[in-house]
C-alpha cells in the first residue's frame, strides 16, 4: 500500500454539513440537528453577484407584483453525498415563483442561508428573463457528483 | 384553461398563446406566453439548470 496525499472526502461532505470550526470566529451554532433554512432570491442582469457575494442584500434585487423580497425558501431534503472523491448536494425540488409579474430583465438567483446572517452560498446564471402574470421556476440538476448543484471536489 | 393574466383570470381560448424555447450548455429554459389584442398578457418561464457549481478543494504537500 502507499500513501496518498488527499482532502479526505468524508471532509468535504463535513463541509456541506457545518461539521468542522477551525477557528471560533463566525462559527454558527449548530448545536441541534436541525438543518439550517436557505432560500433563493433573484437578481436583476445589471446587479453584480458573483464569487465575491458574502450575503443576502435586496440592493439589484428583483421587485414585483407577488414577489417578497428575500426570494423564497429552498429544500435540500437530501442529505450531501459523495461518490468517488466529490461531495456535492442540489435542492430537492424546484424553486418556484408563483404569481409574479417581474418586469425588469433578471438573470441570477442567489442561494444562501437566512439562518446564519443570510451567508451567501452560491450564484446561478441563466438567460436573461422577465414573467408577467406568470411563474418562474428552476428546476435543478441531477443530484449526482457530475451535475449535483454544489460541488466540492 | 383559465389563464391567470394583467387582465384578471381568463379563458385561454380567448387568447393567443406563444411557446418557446431555448438551450445552452448552462441550461434549458422554455417559455409560455398568452397574448390579447397584440398585448403580452402571461409569461411564464421554466429553466433547467446544467451548470453547478465547483470547487476543488487543494491540500498542499509538507516540506
Amino acid at each position: 500500500m502507499a500513501n496518498t496525499q488527499a482532502m479526505c472526502t468524508s471532509f468535504k461532505v463535513d463541509l456541506l454539513n457545518a461539521v468542522h470550526a477551525f477557528n471560533g470566529t463566525g462559527v454558527p451554532a449548530h448545536t441541534a440537528s436541525t438543518a439550517d433554512t436557505f432560500k433563493a432570491a433573484l437578481y436583476l442582469a445589471s446587479a453584480t453577484v458573483n464569487a465575491s457575494t458574502t450575503a443576502y442584500s435586496s440592493t439589484n434585487e428583483v421587485s414585483g407584483t407577488g414577489y417578497t423580497a428575500g426570494g423564497v425558501a429552498v429544500t435540500f431534503g437530501t442529505a450531501p453525498s459523495s461518490t468517488s472523491t466529490t461531495a456535492f448536494i442540489t435542492p430537492s425540488a424546484s424553486i418556484s415563483f408563483s404569481n409574479v409579474t417581474l418586469s425588469t430583465a433578471f438573470d441570477a438567483v442567489l442561494i444562501y442561508n437566512s439562518t446564519q446572517s443570510n451567508k451567501a452560498v452560491s450564484v446561478h446564471t441563466f438567460g436573461s428573463q422577465t414573467v408577467t402574470a406568470g411563474t418562474f421556476t428552476l428546476t435543478m440538476p441531477t443530484n449526482d457528483s457530475s451535475t449535483g448543484l454544489i460541488r466540492l471536489a | 384553461m383559465i389563464v391567470t393574466t394583467t387582465k384578471g383570470e381568463m379563458d385561454d381560448s380567448l387568447l393567443e398563446k406563444r411557446e418557446g424555447s431555448d438551450e445552452t450548455d448552462s441550461e434549458t429554459i422554455s417559455f409560455t406566453e398568452y397574448w390579447l389584442n397584440g398585448e403580452m398578457v402571461h409569461r411564464s418561464v421554466h429553466v433547467t439548470l446544467k451548470r453547478n457549481v465547483f470547487s476543488e478543494g487543494i491540500t498542499q504537500m509538507i516540506g
